[in-house]
């Protein structure tokens, strides 16, 4: 078992005391309801979409640490982005979290959210770092809400 | 009362549990989520073993010796959890898959022909989603409605309000032993007496009740009580319904097949009388031998020394933990059993889970299957500590030390 440090690094417990684009985003194009049942992790992800860019996005919703940390580094990193490069970063953190992606010495655009790595080795919080990409790919996919179950 | 350290061997009670003798992750299990499922001790599984090895063989079935072997082997477990709940008659004893089992069996015979159109379910306002959802499902066939009785901010039943929602409609009451999530011990006695008095009948909800009380439901007077192997050191896939013996003649079966009839003709079915009757298919014969096995393993340590020992833990566990800054538990009821929830701080139960998890420590964060009582206290989940007979001063020690590490990593 990995020491818990490795995955609550300051980082992590800073996105989750001042989560980024935090709150609510009207008028918004893009939007979905994510779900984790087992945990109760439950977020609401909105986004502005102009020209196959990500203008705006913002999330609601209530968390662990991981999740809410999660969705926090997320949106950092997708704003800006052309849609079809954010949704390349949900397959990369998919694959990253599964163990079939090693960003140590596989190319990758995940910059700064590698530090997610090693919830890998922590199975039962899989679905808590997840959550928020799930419902993201949900949200561009044009669905509605998304259930890690 | 003697005082419990000098009446119960914790030390050898722990060497009859094998998950408690060998490292866990390098590290020494502290099993603090006995409410979730208990350990099985060694007694237990090679009792399942032995039975499954050399005894084995469909009951209620041929002439075979080794059949009527297993037959006995199987009532005599049945006998055990009479014995074990004072019920009147082994008859009255129901095997089930656990407790969700028997109260959807409650509700899905005795609920279908009792509850009509406009009647009103009463359950308290602390029932795990198992003594709630059979009900709604219940509810909404019948167009019934379901009402709540409340409780008070320190998790205890409001009673006050129990005869004014005692109604003319109230076809049953629902209300659990002990709350899985607060640890409440309910005065059920009392409140089947003002159900009684009222004429509604009362499903007692044990599955926390039998680990850490000795249950007498002839001294309750429960119409039904419920419970579940696996929370009392038993195998899963075993439960209990204990019923009035009235009550249980005047149900309809629930689900039909094999072992619960007398004849059968394509024009009409005799059933069995009870259990018989509510007990279709090839039953959970091993786990039901198992679960008699845990009994005597309970008993034979002695069920008031081991509340003694857990309430002398509790008081320990409730003594240091308060002290802890951040920390405030949830359900602080007068008369409560050895399960403690708590919140700390604005950490998420499940990321106190995890870190708890790294030391060896077991608990259970999340909402505990009691989201309504969730919502009563304002809290999305907690982190639940629950006792057994064979836990430590020194494994509340850890716990409170692995508490602290928890706060500093999330400074």
């Amino acid at each position: 078992m990995s020491d818990p440090r490795e995955l609550y690094q300051q980082v992590i417990i800073e996105h989750n005391k001042k989560p980024r684009n935090y709150g609510d985003l009207e008028p918004c194009t893009h939007q979905a309801h994510g779900l984790n049942p087992l945990c109760g992790d439950d977020i609401v992800l909105k986004l502005v979409v102009r020209d196959g860019i990500v203008q705006e996005v913002r999330f609601t919703g209530q968390g662990c640490a991981i999740s809410k940390a999660s969705s926090s580094l997320m949106t950092v990193n997708i704003k800006g982005k052309p849609m079809a490069e954010a949704e390349v970063m949900v397959e990369q953190f998919r694959e990253m979290i599964r163990g079939t992606l090693d960003p140590a010495v596989q190319p990758n655009i995940l910059g700064k959210l590698t530090l997610f790595q090693s919830v890998k080795n922590l199975p039962s919080r899989v679905k808590c770092a997840v959550l928020p990409w799930a419902t993201l790919h949900s949200a561009l996919q044009g669905e509605d809400t998304v259930s890690t179950e | 009362m003697i005082p419990a350290a000098a009446t119960l061997d914790v030390a050898r009670i722990r060497q009859d549990f094998p998950a408690l003798c060998v490292p866990f992750h390098g590290k020494p299990l502290i099993y603090l989520d006995s409410a979730v499922s208990s350990l099985t001790p060694r007694p237990v599984v090679e009792r399942v073993s032995h039975y499954q090895s050399f005894e084995h063989t469909n009951v209620h079935r041929g002439v075979s010796t080794l059949s009527q072997e297993a037959t006995d082997r199987f009532e005599e477990a049945r006998e055990k959890v009479r014995a074990f709940i004072n019920a009147p008659s082994a008859a009255q004893v129901i095997w089930t898959r656990g407790t969700t089992e028997s109260i959807n069996l409650v509700a899905q015979t005795f609920g279908r022909m009792r509850v009509k159109s406009g009647d009103e379910i009463l359950l308290s306002a602390m029932e795990h989603h198992s003594n709630i959802v059979p009900w709604q499902l219940l509810a909404e066939e019948k167009g019934a409605r379901i009402r709540v009785l409340p409780m008070t901010d320190r998790g205890e039943l409001e009673l006050d309000e129990l005869d004014r929602l005692l109604t003319e409609r109230t076809r049953i009451l629902g209300v659990t032993h002990v709350s899985n999530v607060l640890g409440t011990i309910n005065p059920v006695k009392e409140i089947i007496r003002r159900a009684h008095a009222r004429q509604v009948p009362v499903l007692v909800d044990g599955a926390q009740g039998v680990p850490h009380l000795p249950v007498d439901v002839a001294d309750l007077d429960a119409d039904f009580y419920a419970f579940s192997g696996h929370k009392l050191c038993g195998p899963t896939g075993i439960g209990v319904l204990y019923g009035r013996r009235e009550l249980l003649d005047a149900m309809p079966p629930w689900q039909g097949g094999g072992s619960m009839i007398l004849s059968v003709e394509w024009e009409r079915t005799t059933f069995c009388p009870v259990p018989g009757k509510f007990e279709a298919g090839t039953p959970p014969i091993a786990q039901a031998i198992g679960l008699g096995a845990a009994i005597d393993y309970l008993r034979g340590i002695g069920l008031e020394r081991i509340a003694a020992h857990e309430h002398e833990l509790l008081a320990y566990a409730t003594e240091r933990l308060s002290a802890l800054p951040g920390l405030r538990i949830i359900g602080r009821a007068q008369d409560k059993a050895s399960v403690i929830s708590f919140v700390l701080d604005d950490i998420h139960p499940h990321d106190v889970g995890s870190i708890l998890d790294h030391d060896g420590i077991v608990v259970r964060a999340g909402h505990h299957c009691a989201q309504p009582v969730m919502k009563r206290f304002g809290v999305p989940a907690t982190t639940r500590a629950s006792l057994a007979c064979f836990n430590t001063r020194e494994e509340i020690d850890a716990l409170v030390s692995a508490i602290l590490k928890v706060q500093e990593i999330f400074q």
